[in-house]
């Protein structure tokens, strides 16, 4: 009989700029070591993966991280009380801070995670990325955090245009003049707050690499991926598995060198010299983990085995060469559903 | 004729559902009322010392000063806190910091002879400031208090003053200093990279008059950055040691000012302050860390002074409020009006303030601005803020508003509140009486010529 | 005032408006009041149940009753024409 394990994961929101959570779970019922109890936490009533029932097994609502651990953690206690959730999987950036900071109390309750520490988190930050970039040898394009909209007329002394003008969290843009950064500053620094990341552009092709870290340096999997077709939000909606050990030895010094513990994704950038400039390391498994998967590393099953506690023999290889091709598919829900999630929060 | 058989009443409300915004309408979480604080109800507070009221916890006091003391003795041997008078210095509120063991931290004359009135020994006055008179200088030369200097102009009035009194007077320099942060302050103080600090200090240690006791930095307000500290520390120890070197001159303490964030969201944040502000523990630790590094010999470590105010005493603040109306806006929002605004609540400018009902609610909430009573368009304490269905005459309590709001606070359209202490077994103590109408006019004169009107 | 025929409200306040699709939700009162509405009864027999019931006094019901018929309003859940 194989171990049934209760596992709760964020970011259902399976739309135009998807979220990782449905790619994730499918990685996890793919699994022929476990089976799973898949419980979605959703944000918003109209996350697609809350209706996707073959998916998502039961899904709550959770409050918004800008609402703080408390109210977090206190409806974390109650759906633990229901469900007695195994592990949770967070797969947002605005919500990784406060799953780490609650890791302790809700390892005391019996939940793993598998995360990043608070000080791997805080220091890979967009707004950190230059002193990191120093500290570990990796070429990061020159950046600098602004709190005030009047600071981009004295940008141009540091940098010229175009720019990118990134948010805290999410959200990046290219700036060709001042007035376009002003307007990106304000609507980044509407929905995500202050600083914003002001960053140097780099002209080029745009590789990326998910992986998984072990926490002590050794690198359980690493896939690297060429986005093929890039929507017009910048999200890839299609790429093909690449052979790279450039690539590749830049994420092996990575996990090295910070011990980094959980999934990650590095955002590289190769300039018309090739040289690879790390652009972002988001902190979390990326959207396009499935091709991983299909790729032959299984990067959602790995973390669940590292989050148990498991020894994890590291991926070694991948397959080259294959792709992943998103699509869109409407799903008929009847408003019974759309009520319930809406009322009480649950489905 | 109301009746506690009956069910309690909520009034209706109707929110739209809609996609991409939160709905948090039936979740049940957010959070609990404050019916109580520090054991004492909220309402009998309200009954008995009227309302707006700001209340004082003696315990988070307490409570937070040890943390704090506890953080930086646990990894520097020599520590020493001096209350910063300006955050709050209400005088039960500075008795309560120097019966902990805090020096005083002033920045006027005015707040010099406070610290005096208050009972504290000039000794362990610490003098800060742009403006000191000629006769605080002397006050604080007569007194032995540490002197701080801020500019050239007042360093040669302390060396004039001092040989007149034929005393020599302790001094420190302010230093600012480029710590990574912005924006940097650099209007107080001698700047170091530019090297006027050091010759600040050359010129003291040359004119002999002056007896050079520490140095002084304050790198900004309600930093987040605990990094800034240690770039602080470093460079401060940096002149101590030059000092050291040149003058064979070992200074007795190094003052990294204050600071620290409370736990209070500024506006434009993401996360919520109490998750999202480092702890003391946080600055405590790259503080230490950066001054033990840079001193060689562990015996002569020097004294670190820290003005910490905001940290110290915000938490331990709260403002009791009613709820006067409830209207509906234009737009549709909902507008709630209460009897404490912006004139009391200064900090309401940079905060969104946590605000909790004071009586029990359902999960039923809605998006509210919250009014002050000033007839003035600027009298908003929370622009948008979730807020439980709240019915004229209830009591709320807003949070963390202990620091800056007792002091900055001022008379305008209202009269200014009573303040109260609850000590540790939970007894209110007032500590300020309201303001009556006399307070102010008795400081009026009307001339003769403009006595006489009729209407 | 009544609300529009085809408008349902669930138990649990969850309203759907078919003809504009759009859907609200309502706290327990104010299920009371809709189904109330819906019953057609009248203005004065609905604030009267409400003060028998609810622990508060009428000038709180008048005031609260008007705003949130306004609101309906605005949500387009009143059927105007009947008038």
């Amino acid at each position: 009989m194989k171990k049934k394990y209760c596992i709760a994961v964020t970011g259902l929101n399976a739309i135009d700029s998807p979220g990782p959570g449905i790619p994730v779970i499918r990685g996890i019922r793919d699994s022929l070591l476990f089976d799973s109890r898949i419980i979605g936490f959703a944000y918003e009533s109209l996350e697609p993966g809350i209706y996707m029932h073959d998916v998502v097994d039961k899904t709550y609502q959770i409050p918004y991280p800008s609402s703080g651990t408390d109210s977090l953690l206190e409806r974390l206690n109650y759906i633990h009380s229901v469900e007695k959730i195994d592990i949770i999987i967070p797969n947002f950036d605005a919500e990784l801070y406060s799953f780490i900071k609650l890791e302790k109390t809700l390892n005391s309750m019996g939940i793993k995670l598998f995360l990043p520490t608070m000080e791997q988190f805080e220091e890979r930050h967009k707004v950190n990325l230059p002193a990191f970039g120093k500290k570990y040898g990796i070429k990061v394009p020159f950046s600098r955090e602004i709190f005030n909209i009047s600071d981009i007329f004295g940008l141009t002394r540091d940098f010229t245009y175009p720019i990118v003008v990134k948010g805290k969290y999410y959200d990046a843009y290219i700036a060709y003049s001042a007035e376009q950064a002003q307007a990106y500053f304000n609507k980044i620094a509407a929905k995500w707050g202050l600083p914003i990341v002001i960053q140097e552009f780099i002209k080029g092709t745009e590789y990326n690499v998910t992986g998984l870290g072990d926490g002590k340096g050794n690198t359980i999997a690493a896939v690297a991926m060429r986005k093929q077709y890039i929507t017009d939000k910048g999200k890839a909606w299609g790429g093909i598995t690449i052979e790279d050990n450039d690539l590749l030895g830049i994420t092996h010094n990575f996990l090295s060198k910070t011990k980094w513990r959980g999934g990650f994704e590095l955002e590289m950038m190769k300039s018309s010299k090739n040289e690879y400039y790390l652009l972002e390391i988001n902190p979390r498994i990326p959207a396009w983990i499935y091709l991983a998967v299909g790729a032959g590393q299984n990067i959602p099953e790995a973390l669940v085995r590292l989050a148990l506690g498991e020894e994890v023999e590291p991926y070694k290889a991948y397959t080259i060469g294959k792709m992943f091709i998103r699509y869109s598919w409407d799903m008929i829900v009847d408003i019974d559903e759309f009520q319930k999630i809406s009322t009480v929060g649950e489905l | 004729m109301k009746n506690t058989e009956k069910e309690k009443y909520e009034r209706p409300v109707i929110k739209k559902v809609e996609a991409g915004m939160p709905n948090k309408f039936g979740l049940r979480t957010e959070y609990q009322p404050m019916t109580h604080i520090d054991g004492v109800s909220v309402h009998e507070l309200a009954e008995r010392f009227g309302s707006p009221l700001f209340v004082i916890s003696e315990k988070t006091i307490r409570d937070t000063y040890a943390h704090a003391k506890r953080a930086f003795t646990l990894r520097y041997p020599k520590v020493q806190f001096a209350w910063s008078y300006k955050t709050n210095y209400l005088n039960a509120v500075c008795h309560v910091f120097h019966q902990e063991g805090s020096w005083a931290e002033v920045v006027s004359g005015f707040e010099y002879d406070k610290a005096i009135a208050n009972g504290v020994n000039g000794k362990k006055i610490i003098f800060n400031g742009p403006d000191k008179s000629d006769a605080d200088i002397e006050k604080a030369i007569k007194n032995d208090s540490l002197l701080h200097i801020d500019h050239l102009d007042e360093m040669y009035m302390v060396i004039d003053i001092a040989e007149k009194l034929k005393k020599k007077p302790r001094v420190a320099i302010r230093v600012n200093m480029d710590t990574g942060i912005y924006p940097m302050w650099d209007r107080f103080g001698f700047n170091y990279e530019t090297g006027q600090a050091w010759d600040a200090l050359n010129k003291i240690m040359f004119s002999g008059k002056l007896e050079l006791t520490g140095l002084h930095c304050h790198i900004g307000t309600f930093m987040l950055a605990p990094y800034a500290y240690a770039t602080a520390a470093y460079k401060l120890a940096d002149l101590a040691i030059a000092l050291e070197k040149k003058f064979n001159h070992s200074i007795k303490y190094i003052d990294l000012g204050g600071g620290f964030p409370s736990k209070n969201t500024l506006k434009g944040s993401f996360l919520p302050g109490k998750d999202a502000n480092p702890g003391i523990d946080e600055f405590a630790e790259a503080i230490s860390t950066a001054l033990i590094n840079s001193f060689s010999n562990p015996d002569k470590l020097p004294l670190l002074i820290l003005e910490t105010g905001r940290a110290l005493v915000d938490d331990a603040g709260y403002l009791i409020s009613s709820v006067i109306a409830n209207k509906r806006l234009s737009s549709g929002k909902r507008a709630t009006i209460i009897d404490a605004g912006v004139n009391i609540m200064f900090t309401s400018f940079w905060y969104d303030h946590k605000i909790t009902p004071a009586q029990p609610f359902t999960h039923y909430t809605e998006d509210t601005v919250v009014y002050g009573p000033l007839c003035m368009n600027i009298d908003v304490i929370r622009e948008n803020v979730s807020l439980p269905l709240l019915n004229k005459g209830d009591k709320i309590v807003i949070h963390q508003v202990g620091a800056y709001n007792m002091t900055q606070w001022m008379q305008f359209i209202t009269l200014r509140p009573r303040i109260v202490i609850i000590d540790l077994d939970r007894t209110p103590h007032l500590i300020r009486e309201s303001e009556t109408n006399n307070t102010l006019t008795d400081l009026e004169l009307v001339p003769e010529h403009l006595k006489k009107f009729e209407l | 005032m009544k609300i529009s025929k085809n408008v349902s409200i669930s138990e649990n306040g969850f309203i759907f408006n078919p003809t504009t699709g759009e859907s609200f939700t309502v706290n327990p009162i104010g299920v009371e009041i809709i189904n109330f509405l819906k019953e057609n009864k009248t203005e004065a027999d609905i604030k009267k149940q409400l003060l028998d019931k609810y622990n508060t006094d009428s000038a709180t019901i008048e005031k609260d009753y008007y705003d949130f018929m306004h609101m309906l309003k605005a949500s387009n859940l009143l059927d105007t024409s009947a008038e």
